[in-house]
C-alpha cells in the first residue's frame, strides 16, 4: 500500500519525461530500496541501539510503558501515565526522559533538533519511526484508568475546542464537521472515532512535501501554525493532552503507520 | 454518611478530571510561546472567543444579539465608495499568507478566502468550510447596502454571526481597509470572474 502511494506520486513526474523505460527502472529501484518510511524505521533502530551521551548508553532499556526495553506494541498504548515521572507522557516526551535519564544527556542536547529537514534530519523523527513501526497491527488502546490519565484526556478535549488567536480558530474549526476541506485537502473529523481512527493510525507519517518522516508533535505544531496561534512548546502538557484525547478517541483501530502523506 | 461517601467517590474523579475554563486558558498561556509575528498573549481568549467556546458556538439568542452588537461597534466604514480594484482583490483572495509564526514580518497578508470559499468558477482548488460565493454579486447586486454588508462581513464576520468560523480579518489587523475594498469589488463587480 505504502509503495503504491509512493508510485502514484512518482509516476506523473516520470510520465512527463515520456520515458517509460526510465519510469520502470525507477520503480524497480524504489521497490528494492523500500518505502521512505521504512528507511526511517531502519535508521531509528540503529539509533535506538547506539550507545550515546555521557553515560555511553543505548536506549534499549528505555521503558515506554510496557517495561524496560519492550518496544513491541508500546506505541499503541501511549500516551499513558508513568510512575517514575508521575506524568502522562506521549512517545516523544518519553524518549526525552530516556535520553536525559538513561544516556545522561542534557535536555538542550536531546532537544537540539526536534524537527528535521532534508539537510539536517532529526534523531527524534528517526527514533519515533522505529518505535511506531513496532506497533503495526496493534489495536490503539491509550489508557484512561489512572486519575491523571482521565484528567489529561479531559484537558485535551477542552484544548481541542478552545477558540483563540488572531483568527478565532479551535481544532474543531477545521476538524469538527464532516466532508469539509481547505483548498483541496480533506479535513478529518477528529472528535469522532471514525475520523480520529483513520488519522491517528496513519501518523506519524512520511510527508512527501517535506521529504521527512514527521511526528505527531510536529503535526500538532503545524496545525497550530495554520491556526495563527503562537508556537506550542514541544512535548508540553497541552500538546500531550491533545494527543491523548486524539489517541483515546481513536481507540480500537489497529495501528497501520507510519503512513505516507502528500 | 455512607451515602455521602459514595457521592464523594463518584463525584471526585469527575470534578478532578474536568479543568475549568480559567485553568485551560492558564495552561495555554504557560505552554505556548511568542514566535515571529505571533505574540504569546494572543492565546488568551477575548470575550467572543470565551463565550463561543463555553457555549459550544451556540450562545442563547440574547447573548448572541449582544455579542453581535458589540462586534458591530468595532467596524468603521470608510467614507466614499467601498468598491476597490477586483483584480487586486483576486490576488488577496488567493493568498493564504500571513499571520502565522513562520511568516517573515513585513510581507503582505492575504485573506485566505479560497481556503474556505468557492469564488471564481475557474479556480477549482477551493475549500468548503464556508458557503460558495460564486456569483455572489450577480445574486445580491452591487448596491450600497450590499457593499456595506460585504465590507463589514470581511472586517468582522462576528458582527453578523457571533460564533462564525470565519476570521475577523479587518479587526485582527490581517487586512487593510484598501485590501477589504478590493475584495468587495472582487465579490460584487459584474466584471469580476466571481460573477462570470
Ligand atoms: C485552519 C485549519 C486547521 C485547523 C484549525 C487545524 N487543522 Fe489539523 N489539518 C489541517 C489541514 C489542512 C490538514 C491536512 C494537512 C496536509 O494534508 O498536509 C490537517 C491535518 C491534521 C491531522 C492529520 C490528519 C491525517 O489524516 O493525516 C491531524 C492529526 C490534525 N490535523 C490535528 C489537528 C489538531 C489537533 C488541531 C488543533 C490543535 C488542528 N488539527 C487544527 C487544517 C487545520
Ligand atoms: C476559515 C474559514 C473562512 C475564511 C478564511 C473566510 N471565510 Fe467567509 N465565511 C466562512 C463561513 C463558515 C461563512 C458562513 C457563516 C457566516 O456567515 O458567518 C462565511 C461567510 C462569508 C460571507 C457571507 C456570505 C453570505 O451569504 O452572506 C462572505 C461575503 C464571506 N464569507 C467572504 C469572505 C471573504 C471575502 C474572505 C477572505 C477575505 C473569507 N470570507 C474568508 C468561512 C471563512
Amino acid at each position: 500500500m505504502k509503495r503504491l502511494v509512493f508510485l502514484l506520486v512518482a509516476l506523473p513526474l516520470c510520465a512527463a519525461a515520456q520515458d517509460a523505460k526510465k519510469a520502470i527502472e525507477k520503480y524497480q529501484q524504489m521497490l528494492s530500496e523500500g518505502s521512505p518510511a521504512e528507511l526511517w524505521e531502519l535508521e531509528g533502530e540503529t539509533l535506538w541501539k547506539k550507545p550515546q551521551g555521557p553515560k555511553n548508553a543505548s536506549l534499549e532499556k528505555c521503558d515506554l510503558g510496557l517495561g524496560a526495553g519492550k518496544v513491541e506494541g508500546a506505541y499503541a498504548r501511549l500516551p499513558r501515565w508513568f510512575k517514575d515521572t508521575d506524568k502522562v507522557q506521549d512517545l516523544e516526551s518519553r524518549l526525552l526522559t530516556c535520553m536525559t535519564g538513561l544516556q545522561g544527556r542534557s535536555l538542550k542536547d536531546a532537544t537540539a533538533r526536534l524537527f528535521g529537514n532534508a539537510d539536517r534530519p532529526s534523531e527524534m523523527e528517526y527514533l519515533v519511526a522505529y518505535i511506531v513501526g513496532q506497533s503495526r497491527g496493534h489495536k490503539m488502546a491509550a489508557p484512561v484508568g489512572h486519575a491523571k490519565e482521565r484528567a489529561s484526556y479531559e484537558l485535551g478535549k477542552k484544548i481541542f475546542f478552545y477558540r483563540a488567536g488572531a483568527w478565532d480558530f479551535s481544532c474543531a474549526s477545521c476538524h469538527g464537521e464532516a466532508d469539509k476541506r481547505i483548498r483541496m485537502q480533506d479535513l478529518p473529523v477528529l472528535s469522532e472515532p471514525a475520523g480520529a481512527q483513520k488519522a491517528y493510525t496513519s501518523w506519524p507519517a512520511y510527508r512527501v512535501s517535506n521529504s521527512q518522516l514527521k511526528t505527531m508533535q510536529w503535526r500538532i505544531n503545524d496545525c497550530y501554525r495554520q491556526m495563527r496561534f503562537p508556537e506550542p512548546e514541544f512535548a508540553s502538557e497541552a500538546t500531550i493532552a491533545l494527543t491523548h484525547y486524539l489517541a483515546v478517541t481513536a481507540a480500537g483501530a489497529p495501528y497501520r503507520g507510519p503512513g505516507t502523506k502528500r | 454518611m455512607r451515602a455521602l461517601l459514595l457521592l464523594a467517590a463518584i463525584a471526585a474523579p469527575i470534578a478532578l478530571a474536568e479543568p475549568t475554563a480559567r485553568e485551560v486558558q492558564d495552561i495555554h498561556l504557560r505552554d505556548f510561546h511568542t514566535k515571529g509575528v505571533v505574540k504569546k498573549e494572543t492565546v488568551a481568549q477575548d470575550g467572543v472567543q470565551r463565550i463561543c467556546t463555553l457555549a459550544n458556538d451556540h450562545p442563547s439568542a440574547e447573548v448572541t444579539k449582544q455579542l453581535e452588537a458589540d462586534q458591530m461597534k468595532t467596524i468603521t466604514f470608510p467614507s466614499g465608495s467601498l468598491m476597490g480594484d477586483w483584480k487586486r482583490g483576486e490576488d488577496i483572495a488567493q493568498s493564504g499568507r500571513g499571520m502565522t509564526f513562520s511568516d517573515a514580518p513585513g510581507t503582505p497578508n492575504g485573506g485566505s478566502c479560497y481556503n474556505c470559499h468557492q469564488m471564481a468558477a475557474t479556480e477549482i482548488s477551493y475549500g468548503t468550510l464556508g458557503p460558495s460565493l460564486h456569483g455572489f454579486g450577480s445574486k445580491r447586486g452591487s448596491g450600497e447596502d450590499t457593499q456595506k454588508y460585504v465590507y463589514g462581513k470581511i472586517y468582522n464576520a462576528k458582527a453578523y454571526n457571533a460564533c462564525s468560523q470565519m476570521p475577523r480579518l479587518g479587526f485582527s489587523g490581517t487586512l487593510t481597509d484598501q485590501q477589504i475594498k478590493d475584495l468587495v469589488a472582487y465579490l460584487l463587480d459584474p466584471a469580476s470572474p466571481v460573477n462570470r
